[in-house]
């Protein structure tokens, strides 16, 4: 089993130099929440072409899977790009072990279509977990293009709420709900959306980004009132430029790219059931290549902490 | 050619005695369970003895259908003279590639397929010797030649598949600086992430490109011209001369039938890319996850190369049985009759004159089996290929756990959707002159599958040849 760290990191970083490709060095990185952490990282291209609701794909090294990754904000003046990573699988926790004066192997994008701005009225976003780092962009946006923005942000408990300043800057409202009730209000984020729709809040546009579930379930609320909703989708990926057709998505029956013609569909559209189904996929897999991770990981900590005894 | 000057010392009549020389592969039993390479080239004594087979016709008649007009009968010449280095650069002359070209191009379609020794008995071995000498050229020596004086002129190109790389090559050495934008990660288009290992050999694709970057090109990875970077953004801020866009037909079809949504089927695009860019075959040494297929039913629906690719593919990574669903007969298959039959060889099932009308699942969205019929040959299509039309009451369900679709790809239209002016054909096409490979904007040259759709390796290599001719003159002279 191959333990992936900083020597085949720095090994690939060094043949790729050699050979004139861009080398994409992370020039901070901070956690938000534990297991959340927030980079930023030098892609000068990319920063100067990024738009809210697009997305990278990137590579940690040679042996690595590609993922795709929601860019948070961009910086085409220092040439940086901020991405918010959580740990889910083993590719997620490696990039989350990674620290200032690292760099990776491969950042590509900006992909995807930019969310649309316009001046709506007013418009409700939606961030549950880690998916509020992806939501504020477009919220900023938003905001910029003159619209009433009332933002709801939803985690699992206190610590997991991330952004909340960020999130309040450019929101004219935010509600924040954790499922515990250990900050703010308890509940989840479709409550407070029934609150507000069932309080009359004329709502002109719905823009929900987070786990699965949560995006569905606020399509179901909104659907019986007509408002337009828009969700950002996460399906697997390889190239993310419309080659493989892995991020088919069902959209009102009909297959669709998420990478090119999403990732932002109307939720009203979109076959939930399928992309559960469809990110199942590699589940076994994607628990084996975790799991053989974190063996090497802790025995990896125990050596160390041997070899410092003695 | 005057026979004074032939270095072959077999006589015409007795040339025409010795047999092509077999090309020495794996046996079939081995290389179905492997993703080494079938074909395990000639050796000196078997390349010199294929060679005397030459007749070295006055008219050519091979290299005038290839359609990077590679000197055949003058390389065939300095192998006989044991000149394999000199061979090698003969090729080099017109084609940058030729280690690659002599394990894929359809040779039957071009030079074999015009050779005079094929009219009366096998036709010469030219693939083979081609990548004969190639190969032998890596392993002893690679002489890069001289560029001509630098010219100050600076050209991208945009995509580093077959068409691109030739244009780079070309371009390099008559002085112009040229720097290759590629998408993915790897280097080398479809030759990476379409054709299998088995067939070409990541590491020649590897050994072709370094060359390259000794003659002097440059590659920049991880770029999507039309959103990383747009042409105009190219040629206005970056000071690019001129761009030739080589980006190829990328797109996945599919047919458009229930269940093509379902966990299990995939496209050929993107079922090889996992297994030749991703290199899932090495899971876990790799953490690209693939269908553990052993013990499994999987089954292609096409049959052209990369329909063969993916389920000889699919074989090497333990299929059970490994399907080749086809709704026209074998006599229009499109795949080169030499895959047809190593694909037999490793225990492939043909199942002609059969397409899929539905996908089946159980409840949680995994495929189960092809819901299929059979077909018979009506009257000629559209393409003069006999329509297939689905006999009545033929409905079968054939079990499967994994299907491919390799029907076809159409043209990625990123770029041809951020880039003004420049104009496409109803089916999302660059348009651009068949001779000149102009395409409707200033200073843009377009070639290979994104102008034709899919075609061949050797074909979009041509059009490089021709953008690369043009372009220069494009350069040189200023006009356009």
């Amino acid at each position: 089993m191959p333990r992936p760290d900083t020597i085949s990191l720095s090994s690939g970083c060094a043949y790729f130099s050699v050979c004139g490709a861009p080398v994409f060095k992370i020039v901070d990185a901070k956690f938000l929440a534990p297991g959340i952490k927030r980079f930023v990282l030098e892609a000068p291209r990319i920063a100067r072409k990024q738009k809210p609701g697009q997305f990278v794909i990137l590579r940690i090294y040679e042996e690595g899977e590609r993922i795709p990754v929601t860019i948070e904000n961009s910086d085409p003046k220092r040439g940086t790009i901020n991405i918010v990573v959580q740990s889910i699988g083993k590719t997620t926790h490696l990039l989350n072990s990674l620290n200032a004066g690292d760099s990776l192997l491969d950042v590509v994008g900006p992909l995807g279509k930019p969310s649309e701005i316009d001046n709506f009225g007013t418009v409700v976003v939606v961030g549950g977990g880690v998916g509020t780092a992806m939501a504020y962009p477009t919220a900023a946006a938003l905001k910029r293009a003159g619209n009433n923005v009332i933002s709801i942000v939803g985690a699992r408990t206190k610590e997991l709420v991330i952004l909340e300043q960020e999130m309040r800057d450019v929101s004219d409202q935010l509600f924040i709900m954790t499922d515990d009730g250990s900050y703010v209000e308890k509940g989840f984020v479709t409550d407070k959306l029934r609150q507000l729709i069932q309080g009359g809040a004329k709502i002109d546009l719905v823009l929900a980004v987070g786990p699965i579930v949560m995006m569905k379930a606020v399509s179901e609320m909104t659907r019986g009132h007509n408002i337009r909703t828009m969700v950002s989708l996460n399906p697997i990926m390889i190239d993310g430029t419309g080659m493989c057709g892995g991020c088919r998505v069902l959209i009102d029956g009909k297959s669709e790219f998420a990478c090119v013609d999403g990732p932002e569909f109307d939720a009203h559209r979109v076959n939930f059931e399928v992309l559960v189904q469809r990110n199942a996929m590699y589940r076994d897999a994607e628990q084996r290549s975790l799991a053989d991770f974190q063996h090497a990981r802790t025995a990896e900590t125990c050596a160390s902490l041997q070899g410092g005894r003695s | 050619m005057s026979p004074t000057a032939s270095k072959n010392p077999v006589s015409m009549k007795d040339r025409m005695k010795i047999p092509r020389q077999a090309m020495p592969e794996q046996l079939s039993q081995e290389r179905a369970h492997n993703f080494n390479e079938v074909n395990l080239g000639y050796d000196p004594e078997l390349a010199k003895l294929e060679a005397l087979r030459c007749l070295e016709c006055e008219k050519a008649t091979c290299s005038q259908n290839c359609p990077v007009e590679v000197k055949v009968k003058e390389f065939i010449e300095l192998i006989v003279a044991g000149d394999f280095l000199g061979a090698a650069a003969k090729i080099r002359e017109d084609n940058v590639l030729p280690a690659i070209t002599g394990r894929v191009c359809p040779q039957e379609d071009h030079c074999e397929g015009n050779c005079k020794v094929g009219k009366k008995v096998k036709p010469l071995g030219i693939g083979y010797l081609e990548r004969f000498v190639a190969d032998y050229e890596q392993r002893t020596s690679l002489h890069v030649a001289p560029n001509a004086p630098p010219t100050g002129k600076k050209v991208a190109v945009v995509g580093s598949g077959p068409s691109g790389l030739t244009v780079a090559g070309d371009l390099i050495q008559k002085g112009h600086k040229v720097r290759v934008f590629e998408a993915l990660h790897e280097l080398g288009g479809v030759l990476v992430y379409g054709i299998p290992e088995f067939r070409l050999p990541k590491h020649i694709i590897r050994q072709q490109v370094d060359y390259m970057r000794k003659m002097g090109v440059e590659f920049e990875t991880d770029v999507v011209v039309g959103r990383t970077v747009t042409i105009d953004e190219l040629m206005d801020e970056e000071g690019y001369d001129a761009v030739f866009i080589g980006t190829g037909a990328g797109a996945p079809q599919f047919m458009g039938i229930p269940g093509e949504h379902l966990n299990g089927v995939y496209s050929a695009n993107e079922f090889l890319t996992r297994i030749n860019l991703m290199k899932a075959y090495k899971f876990p040494t790799y953490d690209e996850p693939m269908l553990d297929l052993h013990g499994k039913d999987v089954a292609v629906i096409g049959g052209g190369n990369t329909a063969l690719d993916a389920i000889r593919s699919a074989l090497r990574l333990g299929a059970r049985n490994a399907y080749v669903l086809y709704r026209r007969s074998e006599a229009e298959m499109p795949a080169r009759a030499e895959e047809v039959h190593h694909a037999r060889q490793e225990g492939i099932n043909f199942q002609m004159l059969t397409a899929p009308v539905q996908f089946l699942s159980d409840s949680k969205g995994w495929l189960t089996a092809a819901r299929c019929v059979r077909m018979e040959l009506g009257e000629p299509d559209a393409s003069g290929r006999r329509r297939p039309v689905p006999k009545q009451g033929s409905e079968f369900d054939l079990p499967l756990s994994v299907a491919i679709m390799a029907i076809g790809t159409t043209a990625n239209p990123i770029v041809q959707s951020t880039t003004p002016g420049l104009e496409t054909n109803k089916r999302g096409y660059i348009q651009a002159d068949e001779h000149s490979q102009r395409t409707t904007r200033k200073g843009v040259f377009a070639g290979g599958d994104i102008v034709t759709g899919s075609a061949t390796v050797i074909l979009a290599m041509g059009a490089g040849r021709r953008a690369a001719r043009s372009i220069h003159q494009y350069l040189t002279s200023g006009q356009w």
